[in-house]
């Protein structure tokens, strides 16, 4: 098929980016999204021009390094998916697509559609763990039994890969998705529990001082999650930070 | 130089304790004083970093991507392994350690290997505390599965999710050091090359790669934990980053590169579709637990599923070709990953690929829906279920073990695989060859270490299911940590690395040329136009199966194309800004080298083993008809490669391996 390309072009983070048209031709349907960005990049290096720079890595939907904000919507129309596991069959001959990158102020722009998510690292250090030391002292493993069902949906937060989409995709640029995931996590988990209150209280205050918006339950971020990460997070982590609250 | 390998005196089951009440400690107050450098943030560096900076010592870790979290480990998909028998199916270490040295067809080395088995087990202990959300049972305890070439389930996984989850967990103990201040993160940056003063590695330049600045970091000691190399062949499961840069660098000054050309191709892939495409995914191994792996028995039927008139459903069961159960009925579809990739390429390569290629066969569920179905319907007291209702039943137990890979698989294929059977084909996957290291973990570069898939040491020529994650955390969490202490108990009165010495101003120069020729070069073909032509070369003659002359050619092709590379390659842009382009010069620059030496050593070892299948080297008659041939008596040791220039000129030095404690055999899973 043939198709249009609008794209974001953005030297650097201090210039100022525009839209540019692409056409790019004989792409198959059995593509990947990135498959069909490396034909155009392929293209422009051939043609003396500079690539479209983008982030992506593994091309298997679990780094959560590939990050771009297709026709209105993070990673493209396919659901439960990442841009790297978009294929082309989802569009027909003679589109245009629009591809921007990731949109917040948390994220600023490096380069066309590459974002800095390093907000996303700063929450994770302000108490994204168990404070346990690595030296394997532990007691045995077994020695903690946990329900299947809370293991169960310990482990459904615990997918949660750190992309971004749920920022990108809502009104406010909330980042509480994500905190919520990585909070609820832990707080299912017995292991997770002794530092629980402290845990939510300076993620939260981390990730507001990184300038997310806040929630309004609009439900963009689950729709648009490539993980399926569940809006429940949220209202688990508004739980755990109440009673983290009025303990004081 | 002699290799020593430095591997400690006495029983093998005593070695490792015994060796670490000996070696030499760092006092805490020291440790405050002394820097390491660690290179890569996958399951090796991350738990490597994050120890090293609960013991004490400033630790500065590098990636290439935005987030440590994001290392190509986080894809491992099926588990890990541990010695631990909650299953009480007669597991132990020995077990895990004779599993290990004998699914590498017997080319690792024992005390590494027994050593990786006895820590096997607090690894989970470990990941457990720090909240890793294991799979259980109703119980509340520890789930475990079964992997290829072993004859007991000691897999502990997270759905199909284990490499993620298991990354997070070092990645969070990254974090908590990093807020600490212990961990100072370099995130976007590459090691470009490795900086030796007075015969030690005491430092790294690096460039950042949001604004092209070069950049000399300093240490006592350099880790580098940087991953594995099978990007050299351009499709493989690994990630488009993923490269062998780091670990080609410290080759080149003075680190021996062994076994190169022991790779593994994992048999059960997603078969490619085209010409455009940019890289291969993985089906995990963990399936073949439930999946059974068949072509059509009869000529006809393979051209009717071809040409679309018949689908796999329509054949009946003896029109089916089970042939790893046939040929291995012992193992059946869990034979390790070299054996079932070369069923499945003996099989397409007699005609019998099912699809358009040629190139792939059938994984098939349908008796796993029926058997799990089933045991639900007893375990739900239906009586006399229809065939539906019991594919319904089984289907929601597949779905709930493996749910997201089969989701990957429908996304990619466009194929729902709960209806049709999948379908697969072999693809490069890991690579056993590394970094040659002594039992320290250590280089032969005083104070460099290289940890990881990155290193050589304990998979041999093949390796395991599940045993990579194992070896990862084993080597960052529980084995550096003690070993590095040894030589860094020498630097507690070194000081500071100044970065303002000759060494540093060398090795920044070196850098510094390397990009300013790219960027200026007036070639006219890209990057990805080498790779692929590198790729192309590595696959059809150094793939999984290989002969004296096709190596002799792809030596002198690749010699050619790297040649050519060097006058003909363009980059657009320039070096002070965010250059993927020049990134990836630079990489391949270093594939096409190390491309070279890996066609040399298959050359050189003229016997099959593992993963690594000589023609000229099976077995011709006899029950083991067309099995890789084996040959202790000349082989039985570990090539590492000296660098002297150009490839084809590197010295070969043997480190001879000992078998103690397991009797040498001929690896049969008949």
């Amino acid at each position: 098929m043939n198709l249009t390309l609008k794209i974001w072009r953005q030297k650097d983070s201090k210039a100022k980016g525009q839209m540019v048209d692409y056409k790019v031709t004989e792409i198959s349907e059995h593509m990947s999204f990135l498959e069909m960005m490396d034909v155009l990049n392929e293209q422009l290096v051939n043609s003396g021009e500079e690539p479209v720079a983008f982030d992506h890595d593994c091309r298997e939907g679990i780094c959560g390094m590939c990050s771009m904000y297709i026709n209105g919507e993070a990673h493209g129309p396919d659901r439960g998916i990442t841009t790297c596991q978009l294929h082309m069959r989802m569009f027909n001959d003679g589109d245009t697509i629009t591809i921007e990158p990731f949109r917040a102020a948390a994220f600023p722009v490096i380069k066309d559609l590459v974002v800095d998510r390093m907000a996303f690292e700063r929450i994770q250090q302000a108490g994204g763990y168990i404070s346990v030391n690595t030296s394997g002292n532990t007691q045995d493993a077994n020695n903690i039994p946990i329900s299947k069902h809370a293991a169960d949906e310990a482990m459904d937060a615990a997918t949660c890969i750190g992309c971004g989409a749920c920022v990108a995709s809502c009104k406010n640029s909330s980042a509480m998705l994500f905190v919520g995931a990585k909070v609820s996590q832990y707080a299912l988990l017995p292991q997770g529990q002794v530092e629980a209150a402290d845990r939510v209280q300076n993620m939260v205050a981390q990730m507001d001082l990184e300038g997310f918006g806040n929630c309004t339950n609009t439900g963009a971020c689950e729709v648009e999650c490539p993980k399926g990460i569940s809006l429940e997070n949220i209202a688990r982590m508004n739980r755990e930070y109440l009673s983290a609250s009025l303990k004081g | 130089m002699a290799l020593d390998s430095k591997v400690p005196k006495g029983p093998i089951k005593d070695k490792w304790t015994d060796y670490k009440n000996k070696i030499d400690l760092v006092n805490p107050a020291n440790k405050r004083h002394i820097d390491v450098i660690v290179v890569g943030t996958g399951l090796a560096g991350g738990s490597a970093a994050a120890t090293l900076a609960e013991l004490g010592y400033n630790v500065k870790a590098f990636a290439y991507q935005d987030s440590p979290r994001r290392a190509h480990s986080i894809a491992a998909q099926g588990g890990i392994n541990a010695a631990k028998n909650y299953q009480g199916d007669g597991d132990s270490t020995y077990r895990l350690f004779y599993d290990t040295v004998k699914g590498g067809d017997y080319r690792s080395r024992e005390a590494n290997v027994y050593r990786l088995a006895e820590v096997s087990a607090n690894i989970i202990d470990q990941c457990v505390a720090q909240g890793v959300p294991f799979a259980r049972d109703y119980g509340g305890l520890l789930d475990n599965r079964s992997f290829g070439g072993v004859l007991v389930s000691r897999t502990f996984y997270a759905k199909g999710q284990t490499g993620q989850q298991l990354l997070l967990g070092a990645y969070s103990a990254m974090n908590r050091q990093i807020a600490r201040g212990k961990i100072e993160m370099f995130n976007r940056h590459e090691m470009l090359d490795v900086v030796i003063v007075d015969g030690k590695a005491r430092g790294i330049i690096a460039r950042n790669l949001i604004t092209g600045e070069i950049e000399r970091h300093s240490a006592h000691a350099v880790v580098v934990g940087s991953g594995g190399y099978g990007n050299v062949y351009f499709l493989s499961t690994n990630a488009m980053g993923s490269n062998a840069t780091a670990a080609w660098k410290i080759h080149k000054k003075g680190a021996y590169f062994a076994n190169p050309c022991y790779t593994q191709i994992h048999p059960t892939c997603i078969p490619r579709s085209g010409d455009y495409q940019s890289k291969l995914t993985l089906m995990s191994e963990s399936l073949r637990n439930d999946g059974r792996i068949w072509v059509p028995k009869n000529m006809e039927d393979v051209m009717a599923i071809r040409e679309g008139r018949k689908k796999p459903t329509d054949l009946s069961e003896d029109e089916r070709d089970y042939y790893l159960e046939r040929r291995y009925p012992a193992f059946g579809n869990l034979v390790p990953r070299d054996v079932a990739s070369r069923a499945a390429k003996e099989r397409c390569d007699a005609g019998y690929g099912v699809n358009a290629t040629g190139e792939a066969v059938y994984l098939d569920f349908a008796s796993a829906f029926e058997r799990y179905g089933k045991e639900q319907a007893k375990i739900h007291n239906i009586k006399n279920p229809t065939a539906e209702k019991i594919y319904e039943l089984g289907q929601a137990i597949v779905e709930a073990k493996y749910g997201n890979l089969f989701q990957m698989y429908e996304k990619i294929v466009d194929q729902n695989p709960y209806k049709t059977p999948m379908m697969i084909y072999p693809a490069v996957h890991y690579t056993m060859g590394g970094v040659w290291v002594d039992y320290n973990l250590m280089t032969t570069i005083p104070g460099c270490y290289c940890i990881g898939e990155a290193n050589f040491s304990d998979h041999g020529a093949n390796r395991l299911g599940a045993s990579a994650l194992m070896q990862g955390l084993a080597d960052g969490y529980f084995v550096l940590p003690y070993t590095i202490g040894d030589y860094l108990a020498d630097d507690i009165r070194t000081g500071k690395i100044p970065t303002d010495t000759k060494e540093f101003d060398d090795a920044e120069k070196e850098v510094t040329e390397r990009i300013n020729f790219f960027v200026n070069n007036k070639g006219t073909k890209s990057v990805d136009y080498f790779h692929k032509k590198l790729g192309k070369i590595m696959w059809d003659k150094v793939g999984m199966s290989r002969n004296a002359q096709g190596l002799t050619e792809a030596m002198s092709e690749i010699k050619a194309i790297r040649e050519e590379f060097w006058k003909d390659i363009y980059i657009p842009g320039t070096a002070d800004e965010m250059n993927p382009e020049l990134e990836k010069a630079g990489r391949v620059a270093d594939f096409l080298e190390l491309g070279e030496l890996f066609a040399k050593d298959a050359l050189m070892r003229s016997e099959s083993c593992g993963g690594h299948f000589r023609e000229e080297s099976a077995e011709l008659d006899g029950p083991q008809k067309g099995e890789a041939k084996r040959n202790d008596e000349d082989f039985a040791f570990v090539a590492a490669w000296e660098y002297k220039g150009e490839p084809a000129d590197a010295v070969l030095h043997k480190e001879e391996l000992e078998f103690k404690d397991i009797e040498l055999k001929q690896r049969s899973y008949k």
